[in-house]
């Protein structure tokens, strides 16, 4: 009984009815913000897909039936089957081309800050821009592309951006371009975390390159690659800009991914409801993630 | 004689590697002209008119250099409005982040109040909530209020970030309490504390986050497309994709407006390439 006193009193000195004031006024202006543009967000749009709302006067309670309908619409399914095609290969790509870029420039050789610099410029700027210039280079019959590929002796390169067949891998190819130099940056700084000592203890015992990055530097770095595989994950199912930009989602529905389905329903033909739905969608795709993410933290990386 | 054979092994070794860093600076080379191949492509692409652009064997030097897709793209398009709206834009947005964010990361790294543990743990929630996943309820929000097609709508929002007021609070956990301390008993209001004291000593933590919202804003293109209808208040790349369906086919020109959107840009990874590095890694640093 004394000692839960004792204990309450302690909470009281541990606050300061000024400092207590100060720290509510401090966060009032990113709450608010966040309270209007975040928080209730979440909740309307749950409420919203459970309604037939057309951003105007209809909106009466559907139940479940927008998500019903989704699993039944073989738009939907296809952006979805698209998405996945799309995240199984732009994400073990990226995570591996940026692994490797990272333990190449981390050997110090000359020039590695100016490689490093050069890598990671394509992820400043914008999608736009890079959309552009790709559907440019993409051209089918004048681009350079197909102009070196017919270089080498190839009489009938691809199609690219107006092939359904080779619409997607176009822009997987520019993806992985884009955030290579990006992910590149976050393996160099798990890199630098791993001790020194611990290579030239490898090196006495006589262990060679190839030992050493798959004994020492795979297992250390395990925290930062599980995180990478993660972001791109996350990221994979939220690609847009690029679509708009190089392909609108076609030719036919060759490269509709989720967002870009969303958008449609949602800003096109006013389905709020409905593209609410589809968002929940894409909302639980990433929870469930960043659940593995919290889950697997503890689980299977190696420290 | 045995030491003669270990130099030789020691020699042996040394050129072994030697060998081996030449061929990864060969592969480095290589990687870095994919990245650096299309930029180079368009910059020389925007000097040129529609047929010498898909000449092959591409001619990397324009001859004749060409600079009237230049003239013409300030004057055809009103490009100078889209760069002025999206500098304004930009430029508000970076501001207030900087205030709202590094406040919250005071309060949260520095001072205490019940509650204060829970409600950054929402914030750093709201980090993982994907803005597709919320953005048609949030254009409702934003119609509500009267924002729809007026500049306040992807201002507003974007005011604040779990982002920046995560990475403020790195900053400001990293700077001892005493200060803040010292700061109070000198009979400094907390504000006073956080303005005088806190601020200018997170100065990396500012430089990073300026250049990272700036970027966003700078970048981004859905928000804008969903909100912004009016030419007036159109941004640099609503502007660029809405000249590139309307000129189809004047490559030279497209590139050459492509070239301009992306010269702010040019400029921050030149001068402030340490903080986007540094930023970089920090998100890396969540896990």
């Amino acid at each position: 009984m004394k000692s839960k006193k004792e204990k309450d009193k302690r909470i009281r000195v541990k606050y300061r009815k000024k400092e207590v004031i100060s720290g509510y006024l401090f966060i009032l202006p990113s709450l608010a913000i966040f309270m209007v543009f975040m928080i209730v967000p979440i909740f309307m749009g749950l409420y919203i897909s459970f309604t037939d709302y057309d951003g105007f006067k209809k909106m009466d309670f559907v139940g479940v039936q927008n998500y019903v309908d989704m699993f039944k619409d073989s738009y939907f399914l296809v952006s979805f089957k698209n998405n996945i095609f799309y995240t199984l290969f732009t994400v073990p790509a990226t995570l591996i081309l940026a692994l490797l870029l990272a333990v190449a420039v981390n050997r110090g050789i000359r020039g590695s800050a100016v490689f490093k610099t050069l890598f990671f410029f394509p992820y400043i700027t914008s999608m736009v821009a890079v959309g552009i210039i790709w559907t440019l280079l993409f051209n089918p019959t004048v681009g350079p592309i197909n102009n070196l590929l017919r270089s080498f002796g190839i009489s009938n390169p691809p199609g690219w951006l107006l092939s359904t067949t080779w619409a997607l891998p176009a822009v997987m190819i520019v993806t992985v371009w884009k955030w290579m130099g990006y992910y590149m940056i976050i393996f160099l700084a798990g890199l630098q975390g791993i001790p020194k000592q611990l290579y030239e203890a490898a090196e006495v015992d006589g262990a060679g390159r190839v030992k050493k990055f798959f004994n020492i530097t795979l297992p250390l770095l395990s925290p930062t690659t599980f995180l990478v595989l993660i972001l791109l994950i996350i990221n994979s199912f939220q690609v847009f800009d690029l679509i708009n930009i190089m392909t609108e989602g076609g030719p036919g529905r060759a490269t509709n991914v989720l967002v870009y389905r969303i958008y449609q329903e949602g800003f096109k033909y006013m389905h709020f409801g409905y593209a609410s739905a589809e968002a929940y969608f894409l909302f639980a795709i990433i929870l469930i993630v960043t659940g593995i993410q919290f889950w697997g933290q503890k689980k299977w990386v190696v420290y | 004689m045995e030491k003669m054979q270990n130099s030789k092994v020691k020699t042996g070794q040394k050129r072994n590697r030697l060998v081996s860093d030449i061929v990864l600076f060969i592969v480095l080379c290589l990687v870095a002209v994919i990245m650096v191949v299309p930029f180079v492509w368009m910059v020389s692409a925007s000097f040129k008119n529609n047929n010498e652009i898909f000449l092959y064997p591409i001619r990397w030097i324009p001859n004749p250099v060409r600079l009237n897709n230049y003239i013409n793209v300030w004057t055809q398009i009103p490009l100078l409005k889209y760069f002025s709206n999206t500098l304004i834009y930009s430029v508000i947005v970076t501001v207030g982040q900087i205030i709202t964010c590094s406040m919250a990361a005071y309060a949260f790294g520095k001072l205490r109040f019940p509650g204060r543990d829970a409600i950054f743990l929402v914030y750093l929630a709201t980090m993982m909530v994907p803005w597709h996943a919320i953005m048609i309820p949030q254009f409702i929000i934003n119609k509500s209020l009267g924002f729809y097609n007026k500049p306040a709508s992807i201002i507003v929002m974007n005011l604040v970030s779990a982002f920046g007021v995560f990475l403020m609070r790195q900053f400001m956990m990293g700077i001892p309490d005493d200060l803040c301390e010292a700061g109070r008993i000198d009979g400094c209001s907390e504000f006073g504390n956080f303005s005088k004291i806190m601020l200018p000593l997170c100065g990396p933590g500012v430089a990073t986050l300026t250049v990272f919202e700036f970027t966003f804003m700078w970048n981004d293109y859905l928000a804008p497309m969903i909100y912004l209808d009016d030419d007036k208040y159109k941004t640099i790349q609503l502007g660029l994709a809405g000249f590139r369906s309307l000129y189809k086919t004047d490559y030279g020109l497209i590139m050459a407006g492509t070239v301009c959107s992306l010269i702010p840009i040019l400029i921050i990874y030149c001068v402030a390439q340490k903080y986007l590095i540094e930023g970089i890694a920090f998100s890396g640093l969540k896990g």
